[in-house]
């Protein structure tokens, strides 16, 4: 069993970035809590570590070499040219080797050598092979779990080897001989039983976004709306489950409402489907992820809307528009003139342009704003019409809603942009010294505005940054309530009335 | 015939073997096995004709490479260039008439050995110095920059400082290609050349250098960006698709 969080020390920000010198097994202790029987079955693993697991995991990564032809490319065409090594944000943050992107791959590329190629089998210690073993088992729990899979790494490898992919299968193989994640796997499990990663019911969910509207209604005295289960409304909006309570996820959802009442667009959430987080992608298991995205076409279904629209979500964003044609299409029975699925993003910038949206910048004339591109969205995903969309679209929004925003570095932010620290189904309370340390390229980049053009606050349209960055910013001397939704920027300048 | 002509003549014809058999195993192995999702680094191209673009740019000016460490780009596209400019020189010793590509680069192609190995001396003080890449280096990684080193400056000693009856030597690849063995020099340095050769090439299949066909299948650079627009499907998921429940 692992181990509660152990001390650590805060890593000092540098004002020009550098690249540590490796610090072997500076990270050998962190690791994630296993997951317990009760998380792993519900999700058609083995409870506990099986007894011929090493047979098992050779046996599992032998199928996957055959149905995910990223494997055994990218174990193969690796030359160890070291772009990627000081392109992680875990080894940038901790200086341990076996975060550089190439190392861990290496964990699970040395096994694949020994049992899946000739040069392992006959020459292992020439190329690098090793056996199977307890230790290698335990050096893939620990180092697939200091990965976000934000694929910052296959941005600069000449082969495109994404890391994110081997992390996945590393993951993958673990949770079929019984090692699986806590974190992860309990939160699939309540998705599968009740709908969203919290566990939220629908009369608490129904209770909820009745206090929104009387929030909103006290606020700027607009009868918004937040509804559930509404049938025949054109939109279903899948969003976050901690839009409806956490902060600042909160005030984005009361922004997308804004939106949707004044574009006078019908729209409803599901409790059926009250996720669009889907962290099956974050185990790399096809089966989970479809299960999960499966809720998503059955409420389309059964609410008989004609739009999907996904609310502020990294991950989410990169399943669904990546994914979900695959696994959940296709969608022949919406609206074929609007995207399927729609970013809500895409969905606020086409009103703009459209000249449904009035905006009054002066309301958020008290703030100096920067936008963090999330990971997921960056490099796995797109919004728009054009290649980049996902980066343009967003400070569109940001720039129409407020009179003052700055980029970060440019090194730091579109396709070049550093993980928040917490993605991948790492954004729990046992890994907080990863997530501090794993936050600190970033935190150098806001760092750098907030002295230079005096930024306050920093916009995210990912749930897990925006969670990531409210827990972190404080260890860095910087004020939690800096990080910001998208759309509490856009809802708060938006004018609302009856004009449109 | 000497009994040396006869065993590089066998070692030649293996080699070609090896290489050949072994790529073709190994490209139809990537091709057979699927990519069940969209997975490109994006941005990406939303074309066909872009990827074909994208896939250009990666081959010949190394894009991504550029992008990710300028020392690494720099040596190592010095040392592809040159090898590249050197094996179409080498062309020469093969056919007859020569080809029009190997005696336009007759002249340029000598000097072309040199850039090669600076390339690749380049790419082994990096893998030697940096802290970073001496920890993910395998014996492997350096005995490959060991060999190609090895085989560029046998060929240049050829070249500059004890020359080979190269006349000989095009007669006896001549000859392996039409199965009509001729001579080969007695000429150490030229076996030393040839044998790391053929070690090279029976290497191939079987090491890294695999990253030359796996570039053009690797998903996150060879797919469109399109997933919204068109479907994907690998044949094992459509299986799934068939039975897709929510499980509950």
């Amino acid at each position: 069993m692992a181990k509660a969080k152990q001390e650590f020390a805060t890593p000092v920000l540098a004002d020009i970035p550098i690249i540590p010198a490796i610090a072997p097994d500076a990270m050998a202790h962190s690791k994630p809590f296993k997951a317990k029987p009760e998380h792993q079955e519900p999700l058609g693993f083995p409870g506990e570590l099986v007894g011929n697991w090493k047979e098992k995991a050779l046996d599992k990564m032998g199928e996957m070499l055959g149905k995910y032809r990223s494997l055994p490319v990218f174990l193969d065409a690796c030359v160890k040219c070291g772009a990627c090594t000081d392109k992680c944000h875990y080894y940038l943050g901790t200086a341990d080797p076996k975060n550089m992107p190439v190392a861990r791959q290496d964990l699970l590329r040395k096994v694949y050598r020994r049992h899946f190629t000739v040069a392992g089998k006959y020459f292992p210690k020439l190329v690098g092979a090793v056996e199977l073993s307890e230790e290698v088992i335990e050096d893939w729990y620990k180092y697939y779990h200091q990965c976000s899979e934000c694929r910052r790494c296959s941005v600069y490898c000449p082969y495109g080897i994404d890391t994110a992919e081997i992390t996945m299968a590393g993951r993958e193989i673990l949770a079929h001989i019984g090692v699986g994640q806590k974190y992860s796997n309990e939160i699939i499990a309540k998705v599968h039983k009740i709908g969203n990663n919290l566990g939220l019911p629908k009369p608490a969910l129904a209770d909820t976004l009745e206090g929104l509207e009387e929030e909103v209604q006290e606020d700027i005295e607009v009868d918004v709306k937040y509804p559930l289960d509404q049938e025949g409304a054109e939109v279903l909006l899948v969003t976050p489950s901690a839009d409806f309570f956490a902060e600042p996820h909160v005030d984005g959802l009361i922004g997308y409402g804004k939106v949707f009442h004044q574009a006078g667009i019908s729209w409803t959430l599901s409790s059926f489907a009250s996720e669009a987080a889907n962290f099956g992608i974050f185990i790399g298991n096809y089966e989970n992820m479809q299960k999960v995205a499966m809720r998503i076409r059955q409420a389309a279904l059964d609410l008989g809307v004609k739009r999907i629209v996904v609310g502020e979500c990294g991950h989410a964003w990169r399943v669904a528009y990546s994914f979900w044609n695959t696994l959940i299409g296709p969608f022949d029975f919406l609206d074929p003139n609007y995207p399927v699925p729609q970013h809500v993003c895409e969905f606020t910038y086409d009103l703009i342009n459209r000249g449904a949206l009035k905006f009054d910048k002066e309301a958020n004339d008290d703030k100096v704003v920067t936008f963090h591109d999330s990971c997921n969205v960056s490099r796995a995903s797109r919004m728009g019409d054009m290649p980049g969309g996902q980066f343009m679209i967003p400070r569109a929004l940001l720039k129409a809603a407020c009179n003052h925003y700055v980029d970060m570095a440019p090194d730091t932010i579109h396709e070049h942009t550093f993980c928040c620290g917490g993605g991948g189904g790492l954004l729990t309370d046992d890994l907080v010294e990863l997530r501090v340390k794993g936050a600190v390229p970033r935190m150098e980049a806001l760092k750098k505005v907030i002295d230079e053009d005096g930024v306050t606050h920093m916009a995210a349209i990912c749930a897990i940054c925006k969670s990531q960055f409210t827990k972190v910013l404080p260890y860095y001397g910087m004020g939690m309530d800096m990080i910001v939704s998208v759309h509490q920027l856009v809802g708060d300048a938006l004018v609302m009335g009856a004009e449109h | 015939m000497s009994v040396l002509t006869a065993i590089f003549a066998l070692l030649f014809y293996t080699a070609i073997v090896v290489l050949v058999a072994g790529l073709v195993a190994k490209i139809r192995q990537y091709a057979r096995t699927p990519a069940p999702l969209k997975i490109p680094t994006t941005p990406a191209p939303t074309t066909r004709g872009g990827v074909v673009a994208r896939l250009f740019r990666e081959v010949v000016l190394f894009e991504s490479l550029f992008k990710g460490s300028k020392w690494s780009w720099l040596f190592g596209w010095l040392f592809h260039f040159g090898l590249l400019i050197v094996l179409v020189r080498h062309l020469r010793y093969f056919t007859e008439p020569i080809w029009f590509a190997a005696a336009l680069v007759q002249d340029i192609g000598v000097y072309m050995g040199f850039v090669m190995l600076l390339g690749l001396l380049g790419l082994l003080a990096r893998r030697s110095l940096v802290d970073r890449l001496r920890y993910i280096s395998a014996p492997s990684d350096y005995l490959m920059l060991a060999l190609l080193i090895a085989i560029g400056g046998s060929g240049l000693l050829m070249k500059f400082v004890a020359r080979t009856d190269i006349v000989a030597v095009k007669a006896f690849f001549l000859g392996l290609m039409r199965f009509d063995w001729q001579p080969l020099p007695a000429d150490a340095l030229l076996w030393i050349h040839l044998l790391l050769v053929a070690a090279l090439m029976i290497i191939f299949p079987f090491s890294k250098l695999l990253h030359v066909p796996g570039l053009f299948f690797s998903p996150t650079r060879n797919q469109a960006d399109d997933p919204r627009e068109r479907r994907h499907l690998a044949p094992w998921a459509a299986k799934l698709d068939a039975t897709r429940t929510l499980g509950n």
